[in-house]
């Protein structure tokens, strides 16, 4: 999964359009936030009681929103881990995507769309382009259809450090069963409090193992915000999630108040006997996730959020 | 809420006299530092400015160089709960008077506000334009072998807005909502 540094051969096979399309699939994810997502804060703004510091957060958010769209700057400063999702034909040159990727992260680190934010973990050294050992990561594939389909998301360093992985049974949270994992779930909206920014948005995965479990969560930060579970179980423990969370009183930026999460999307994995994870990926208010569908050559066909 | 316009260097006297709750806007000098600032300074490397009543924003911005002058693109607050092995010591080692983050802190930086006249300023969270329609101008950079995100930022802010979450009389909101939400949450246990 991590991004080798791109080599002088493949620099050759990059795309034209698909850098500049990947530029701009950057671009857009870090500056203009998707349409579920302005819904649920506009929602979460009807809520709040005027006056109080949870409205006053929410103002700023919103005002936050439309200066970050009108003068094409990131959202949030912090542009975070660069995720991408990427779904291709059979046979799709994937190294020649990475290669592509690079030139495009490294564009809009120099444009201003993302902060410098690759850092060696044992030197601190930062490499100033956004480009070294899991930077930026790419998660390839393949499927049926013949045309290339990319999702990015860009995950700040302060949701992120709040998720967590927890085992059941634990003497707090109860044993291997629904009751278990709302409780685990719930134990990390407490813990995280405002430090993750929210309102947030859960991504949640049951089972697997502690890799697979975790991407499983951060996957379901795909869907959309105001889609429906098919599995009524996990539909109703999503629905349950955001409604105890909300009235924990922790409100938008940890202030106190009615909103402290704007959705719960939760997936499953099939686990082994000796095991049973919980994966809770928190995502800020600022959700920067973006799609497109690509054309033969590289170009943009549509949007997807 | 009525706003309190404060100008820095801040004294004493007015870090005592802001209290959980109060709006602020800041105006004047900000200085970025955040992990590897604190901890450097932990390690008993000297600050390269004076912080003696000045601010410390807990803040890695992003900054694109024209020419030889530094825009300020985006500069919301990030998680403080990291410098709360150092912040106190900051306080008691060089009279800063506020600092600016999101999150909270704890105890220690509490008991910091406390003992030597500081407070902490909320700013919001992931509104980084917000934040950077505040900052004016870029007046200096120090430190910045630690990377850019990491530097201390020379930032003259115009009014820029906070809410007191941390005061110098030993109260903290991050405190009380913890714990009222601790035992919501107890009670809606499944």
């Amino acid at each position: 999964m991590s991004a080798a540094p791109s080599s002088p051969s493949s620099t050759d096979i990059v795309s034209k359009p698909l850098v500049a399309s990947l530029a701009e699939l950057i671009r857009v994810t870090s500056t203009v936030l998707p349409a579920d997502v302005v819904r649920a804060v506009d929602g979460a703004r009807k809520t709040e009681d005027t006056g109080t510091n949870a409205a006053y957060a929410l103002d700023v958010i919103d005002c936050n929103i439309g200066l970050a769209k009108q003068k094409s700057q990131p959202l949030c400063q912090d542009t975070g881990s660069i995720l991408f999702y990427v779904n291709t034909p059979v046979g799709y040159d994937q190294i020649a995507f990475e290669a592509a990727a690079i030139a495009a992260v490294r564009q809009a680190t120099k444009a201003g769309h993302l902060r410098q934010n690759s850092v060696d973990s044992v030197t601190g050294g930062n490499t100033g382009d956004n480009i070294g050992p899991g930077f930026p990561d790419l998660h390839f594939h393949q499927w049926r259809h013949d045309h290339v389909e990319v999702k990015l998301m860009l995950k700040g360093g302060g949701c992120e450090n709040v998720g967590a992985t927890y085992t059941l049974p634990n003497p707090k949270f109860g044993g291997r069963d629904l009751k278990g994992v709302e409780n685990a779930i719930l134990d990390c909206v407490l813990q995280a409090q405002g430090q993750g920014c929210g309102p947030g948005i859960l991504g949640v995965g049951i089972g697997g193992d502690r890799v697979s479990g975790m991407a499983c969560a951060k996957t379901q930060l795909l869907r959309l915000l105001d889609d429906r579970n098919a599995d009524p179980d996990l539909a109703g423990l999503e629905e349950r999630v955001v409604a105890k969370a909300n009235q924990s009183g922790i409100g938008p930026m940890g202030f106190g108040g009615k909103t402290t999460l704007l959705g719960c999307k939760v997936g499953k994995l099939n686990r082994v006997p000796a095991s049973f994870f919980v994966a809770v990926s928190y995502m800020c208010w600022a959700f920067r996730r973006q799609g497109v569908d690509l054309s033969a050559d590289g170009g943009i066909t549509r949007w997807l959020y | 809420m009525a706003i309190i316009p404060l100008t820095t260097p801040l004294t004493e006297a007015q870090a005592r006299s802001l209290k959980v709750g109060d709006t602020v806007e800041l105006s004047g000098r900000l200085f970025t530092g955040r992990d590897a600032v604190h901890h450097r300074l932990h390690q008993g490397v000297k600050p390269p400015v004076d912080l003696a009543g000045a601010v410390i924003y807990h803040c890695g911005p992003v900054m694109v160089k024209t020419g030889d002058r530094y825009e300020c693109r985006a500069a919301g607050p990030t998680t403080s709960s990291r410098e709360e092995p150092y912040q106190w010591e900051v306080m008691r080692d060089y009279g800063i008077r506020a600092v600016i983050g999101k999150g909270g802190m704890g105890p220690k930086t509490l008991e910091g506000c406390q003992k030597y006249g500081c407070v902490y300023l909320h700013a919001i969270g992931g509104a980084a334009q917000v934040c950077a329609e505040r900052i004016t101008r870029v007046d200096g950079v120090d430190w910045m072998d630690l990377g850019s995100p990491e530097a201390i930022w020379h930032l003259w802010a115009e009014r820029f807005p906070c809410i007191v979450t941390m005061d110098s009389h030993g109260n903290s909101l991050h405190k009380q909502v913890y714990e009222a939400s601790a035992k919501a949450l107890d009670a809606l246990k499944a």
